[in-house]
């Protein structure tokens, strides 16, 4: 057990120690102002205290965020608007959306690349140049111009979502679906396969292995895509409009616990395919 | 004896254009295979004996001279599936059993299910792997992987077989023991065969016929008749009439090497 857990468990308790003792100094000037104005001594034990419990701390300390994180998700109702939980599904479900559109762009995209001169000389710098545009100043666009067309709600969100998530997909299965050999691709020749057949026999197989962890980093970047997505529509839904409300009103507790809240779920969707993984791999006889 | 032609090459030559100028791979090669011949092709590296047999194989095409075979084109008999190619690397796909590996020439070749398991059974029967067909290929040595790739171009039975150093990545003990059963298995099917070897032993034990080339062009500088029996056990490697052969095999990739 101690093998296994044990350095992870010694890297949680350091952060978490190195935390208490920022906390500390990042808030001391906020209880030393008090205290001058309330005309009193401040001693070292009250000092711990009182920057371990303020209501706006610069940094809070853990406990403060995990009772936020309790009350916000398992002591009110899923639907209330000021549950996390509510808000975590309102992110996700486009986080969800966009990387499902991502990944089928990004496969497609990669099958055409893969298959065609043309595009495989073209196509690839635009997917380049597209991430290299800042994602925040795209993001206003990208709404403004599908409102226009009458599209609002879940979709805007869902598109920034895939704006980043197709990416990695697209990059990772021009790799995979190439990763025959010369020897294999021969090998199909002797046999008369068409196009067709050497992409379901060996192309999409062998790219398989390449697919997973694109979908990882693809499924990450969803999420932040649709974060950010929230940010510049004044969204008062999701996990982006609490770090955005929380940054309004120096709730600092708010925008941990949101941001905790995000981690935990890139966290939880990247382990969700790391599983869908692993058993495909294992179907494939490809895991030993 | 009704000699039937399966290869039949006049002329032929295959130029590669490179950055450092043209580079002669195969140069006026004349050679006739006839039906049922074990044939080697054997030559230092660069002689052109995997082109040739590429060439057979329509994966390359020449740049002169003709070659037909069954009396096609090499394109021709490709599309015919007249032929089974084995690769210097087994290539088992690693997502599929051995049986899965064999049966995915049948799939594409559209034969029905039932004919697929009969002829996968068949086959490693053939190549001494029956039991094998749910093992993946990580599951088995190297020897044994090479046989299930000869399986597989065997299984949609094509008269002729195109061996390109199916052996070169294997020891000498487990070389010996596949040499046997490829000739046991050359009697059993009556195939014709091209086996490109590096192995002056390896050639001599297994052929009818040894096609010993030369580098830079590529040419052929000797075709030997064997004339050791069809039926060879492992220790005519030691009798007096197979080392006569070895050293004319020697002797001609002497030869070849003259002009270097």
């Amino acid at each position: 057990m101690w093998q296994k857990f044990g350095p992870v468990l010694t890297v949680v308790l350091a952060i978490f120690a190195l935390w208490y003792v920022m906390a500390v100094v990042m808030n001391a000037n906020w209880a030393y102002d008090k205290a001058k104005r309330a005309d009193v001594e401040l001693g070292f034990s009250e000092l711990v205290v009182d920057t371990w419990s303020q209501k706006k701390p610069r940094l809070p300390a853990p406990h403060q965020i995990a009772e936020e994180l309790w009350n916000t998700t398992a002591m009110k109702s899923i639907t209330s608007k000021r549950s996390l939980v509510f808000h975590s599904w309102i992110t996700l479900s486009s986080t969800l959306l966009g990387f499902a559109m991502g990944t089928v762009l990004g496969i497609l995209l990669a099958v055409g690349i893969v298959h065609n001169k043309a595009m495989n000389l073209s196509v690839m710098p635009w997917v380049i140049a597209s991430q290299t545009i800042p994602i925040l100043a795209i993001a206003p666009m990208i709404i403004v111009v599908l409102n226009a067309v009458g599209i609002s709600g879940l979709v805007p969100k869902a598109v920034i979502s895939m704006y980043l998530s197709f990416f990695p997909v697209v990059v990772g299965m021009v790799k995979g679906l190439r990763a025959p050999d010369a020897m294999q691709m021969d090998q199909m020749r002797t046999w008369n396969a068409s196009k067709w057949t050497t992409f379901w026999a060996l192309r999409w197989p062998s790219s398989v292995p390449y697919l997973f962890p694109s979908l990882k980093i693809g499924v990450a970047a969803a999420l932040v895509g649709a974060i950010v997505a929230e940010l510049p529509t004044g969204a008062v839904r999701g996990l982006g409009a609490r770090l955005l409300a929380g940054s309004y009103y120096g709730q600092t507790i708010q925008i941990w616990s949101a941001l905790l809240m995000a981690a935990a779920l890139a966290a939880a969707l990247v382990m969700v395919i790391g599983q869908i993984e692993k058993y495909a791999l294992r179907k494939m006889g490809m895991a030993r | 004896m009704n000699q039937e032609v399966v290869i039949e090459a006049k002329k032929l030559s295959l130029t590669f254009e490179t950055n450092d100028g043209p580079v002669h791979a195969l140069k006026d090669v004349d050679l006739t295979i006839n039906k049922g011949d074990f044939v080697s092709f054997i030559g230092p590296s660069g002689c052109g004996k995997t082109t040739f047999l590429r060439v057979m194989a329509d994966l390359e095409q020449p740049t002169g001279g003709e070659i037909s075979v069954n009396g096609m084109t090499p394109e021709e008999a490709r599309l015919k599936r007249a032929y089974g190619y084995v690769f210097q690397a087994a290539g088992l796909y690693p997502w599929r059993t051995i049986g899965g590996n064999i049966r995915l020439p049948l799939e594409i070749m559209g034969y029905s299910k039932a004919e697929q398991a009969m002829r996968v059974d068949e086959v490693l029967e053939l190549v001494h792997l029956d039991g094998f067909a749910k093992k993946f290929p990580w599951q088995l040595s190297g020897g044994m992987q090479q046989r299930a790739s000869i399986a597989r171009a065997l299984s949609f039975d094509a008269d002729l077989m195109l061996m390109d150093e199916p052996f070169g990545a294997l020891d000498e003990i487990v070389r010996d023991h596949l040499n046997e059963q490829l000739l046991e298995l050359w009697a059993a099917t009556n195939k014709t065969i091209c086996f490109v070897t590096h192995s002056i032993p390896e050639a001599v034990y297994l052929s009818s016929k040894i096609v010993v080339m030369s580098p830079r062009p590529g040419r052929v500088t000797d075709v030997i008749e064997s004339t050791l029996p069809r039926e060879r056990p492992l220790d005519i490697r030691e009798s007096q009439e197979f080392l006569d052969i070895a050293h004319r095999v020697r002797e001609g990739l002497r030869a070849g090497h003259g002009d270097d």
